[in-house]
């Protein structure tokens, strides 16, 4: 049986089940218990599972980390609320000095099974410290695992899948989505790592599309359509790890790609995507590869500036438009 | 046999115990140095000799099941929880029979089968670990107790006061040990903490305690205490332990004039040395002569001499390691689809 529901209820849902499956898991963060997170997300986990399992934490990001690398370490598994994204920065040493290095340094002894669940995501008109998408920060540091949901199905799959791994992983989920519907099983089901999911066939471009940027995409697929352009969509599901053959048989087929994501641009994960195209199917290759990510700037207040710095379906049919008639994006 | 004599004789084996872990920590160091001195060690590494009364004093209190969290200079918390020479000195020469299998060196030992989580090469890495690992023994009811070791530089991280005050709220079974050994780095402490460091914890209503870290039975006795009581749920406590060390900051530290006198570390030496107040004491009470504390002595430097003889001829790791272990496997997730 499936029905339709929110983001929001998915993530929700997946922290339930995992919960009541292993008594290891709890829930640390800033607002989890009675208020269930400003977005409401994790309303009514505290009802079941009480205040020792879904702790309220004060607002002590780099705090409220380290005990979750400390709690993972020594036989709990923690789901970590970090209320922004934009609050990674806060907990970076935790993060990527303590959990990510803790395996390897100690040469596979340590294990730090911990789930760290944030945000992402501009133009909900909240500026340049609550609107980022830094998957490409995190995503650079090997021993973390990262995952973007494109809709309620794989928050809820990518989700169980987290809470199960062995290892640090970061779940970054769209803000702007947490009331977006989706059709999601009544039955348990897990979205394997590093399988991405073509979620659009098609013939003349590839469309590589991370988090929301898959909506985008497939608005701008609709669009292409009607003029005779045929675009697949692939979405990778988790950026680490990355399922590059399946990126790679779709550009080869299809030879032409753009890679869309909500991060900036420049050092991003389009950057990385893009240039394992060119590396490894550069002769099947009609056109250059095109990155289309975030504006570099800082995400401005001004809906008529902020509108303007994120990947738009616009803008990919016109990216898409030019290449698949032999036309430059940028002057070569 | 009288009761008397049962309790004289548990002690005794105590005290002995304690004296050797110390002699066995300054016989690591002494060797760890010469090997940097004579080039055979890649890198640096933090001497923890003059320390030794705070990690055995501390380590004597716990069992192999409680938890420490250790620092850069960790080599005497290390071998305190129970490491063994060998795989330590592999470890400090990138060995394969490291406890890291070479991967994590001097600065990232751990030792999880003594409850060692490990070094870490963060000033205040280590302080939310600790915490979350009091965490851990409290929702999982398995009742181990967490010592916290740090140096006075890492009061000045904010990390410490965000973890305290958790462990506080959520009453963990945790020890946040300070060994003020006076510098951080090549800093005297007055000059980097204002007022006082137990002021700091018992601004959480966190009990607060300053011993002589020189003192291997005050140490250890303010330990016992302090552990019994995190056990029974009274946790956290903080405690002060004064101490020095006796060599630079790290190994390459030598010229060190221009921040602290020969003639203080001399007096240290002379007049606060752990291992040899100890020992004195010893032969006051009449529980060793002598005699028998250079035997031990000398069967603990020839021992130490025969791990840094078999580390040094170890085999480096196969090159195939290098990518192994970035991420642990996961046994299953389950059905995915
Ligand atoms: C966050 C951070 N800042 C700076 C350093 C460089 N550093 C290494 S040890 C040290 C001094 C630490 O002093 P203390 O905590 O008193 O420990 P001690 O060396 O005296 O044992 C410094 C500044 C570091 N490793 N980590
Ligand atoms: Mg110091």
């Amino acid at each position: 049986m499936t029905r339709e529901i929110t983001l929001s209820k998915a993530v929700n849902e997946a922290i339930a089940e995992e919960m009541r499956r292993d008594p290891a898991i709890v829930l640390l963060g800033e607002d989890v218990a009675e208020a269930g997170t400003p977005f409401k997300v994790l309303s009514g986990l505290v009802e079941e599972f009480g205040t020792d399992r879904v702790i309220d934490t004060p607002i002590s990001e780099p705090g409220f980390m380290g005990i979750a690398v400390g709690a993972a370490m020594t036989g709990l598994r923690p789901i970590v609320d970090l209320m922004f994204g934009d609050f990674l920065y806060l907990v970076m040493d935790q993060l990527c000095n303590q959990a990510a290095k803790t395996h390897y340094m100690s040469g596979g002894k340590l294990k730090v099974p911990l789930v760290l669940r944030t945000n992402m995501g501009a133009t909900r008109r909240s500026a340049a410290q609550h609107s980022q998408s830094l998957q490409a920060l995190v995503a650079h540091i090997p021993g973390l695992k990262v995952a973007m949901p494109s809709s309620a199905y794989e928050a809820k799959g990518l989700l169980k899948t987290a809470i199960r791994d062995d290892n640090p992983v970061v779940i970054f989920e769209d803000k702007l989505m947490y009331n977006d519907k989706a059709p999601v099983p009544e039955e348990e089901y897990l979205i394997p790592f590093g399988k991405a999911h073509i979620k659009r066939e098609g013939r003349d471009v590839t469309l590589v599309a991370t988090s929301s940027m898959v909506q985008v995409a497939e608005q701008a697929a609709e669009t292409l359509a009607l003029e005779g352009i045929s675009a697949e969509i692939v979405d990778p599901r988790t950026i680490v790890p990355l399922d590059e053959e399946t990126i790679l048989r779709s550009v080869r087929k299809t030879s032409r790609a753009i890679v869309i994501d909500e991060g900036h641009q420049s050092y991003g994960v389009t950057a990385e995507i893009a240039a394992r195209i060119s590396e490894k199917a550069f002769y099947h290759l009609d056109a250059p590869v095109i990155r289309m990510g975030a504006m570099d700037v800082p995400v401005p207040f001004s809906p008529a500036l902020e509108d303007i710095t994120v990947p738009t379906a616009a803008g990919v049919v016109e990216n898409a438009r030019r290449i698949c008639r032999g036309e430059l994006v940028h002057a070569a | 046999m009288s009761a008397a004599r049962s309790k004289k004789k548990h002690n005794t084996d105590d005290y002995l115990r304690m004296y050797r872990q110390m002699v066995r920590i300054r016989a690591f160091e002494d060797n760890a140095n010469q090997l940097y001195l004579s080039a055979k060690m890649p890198g640096l590494t933090h001497m923890y000799s003059g320390q030794e009364a705070v990690a055995v004093g501390i380590c004597e209190a716990l069992t192999p099941e409680d938890k420490i969290t250790s620092t850069h200079r960790g080599h005497g918390h290390c071998v305190a929880k129970g490491a063994n020479f060998r795989e330590m000195f592999c470890e400090l020469l990138g060995k394969e029979e490291g406890y890291c299998r070479g991967k994590g060196g001097s600065m990232h030992i751990a030792d999880q089968a003594n409850g060692n989580l490990g070094a870490n090469a963060i000033v205040g890495g280590s302080m939310g670990i600790a915490t979350g690992s009091a965490l851990s023994a409290k929702r999982l009811g398995t009742n181990h107790v967490t010592v916290c070791f740090f140096g006075d530089g890492a009061t000045a991280q904010g990390l410490w006061y965000e973890v305290m005050n958790m462990a506080a709220l959520w009453k963990l079974p945790v020890i946040y040990a300070c060994e003020n050994n006076g510098y951080s780095e090549y800093t005297k402490t007055d000059e980097i903490a204002a007022g006082s460091l137990t002021a700091r914890a018992e601004a959480f209503g966190i009990e607060s305690f300053r011993v002589d870290g020189q003192d291997v039975l005050a140490v250890n006795q303010l330990a016992q205490r302090l552990v019994e009581r995190c056990r029974k749920g009274e946790g956290p406590f903080f405690i002060e332990l004064e101490t020095y060390r006796y060599h630079g900051h790290h190994v390459g530290d030598i010229n060190r004039d221009y921040y602290r006198s020969r003639d203080e570390e001399a007096e240290w030496k002379k007049v606060r040395d752990p291992i040899s107040n100890f020992g004195n004491w010893l032969i006051d009470q009449k529980i060793m002569t002598a005699d028998e504390l250079v035997a031990i002595d000398k069967e603990i430097v020839s021992d130490a001499e025969a791990a840094v003889k078999y580390a040094l001829e170890a085999k480096y790791p196969d090159v195939r390691e290098v990518d192994m272990h970035v991420y642990a496997e996961t046994a299953a997730w389950g059905e995915t689809q």
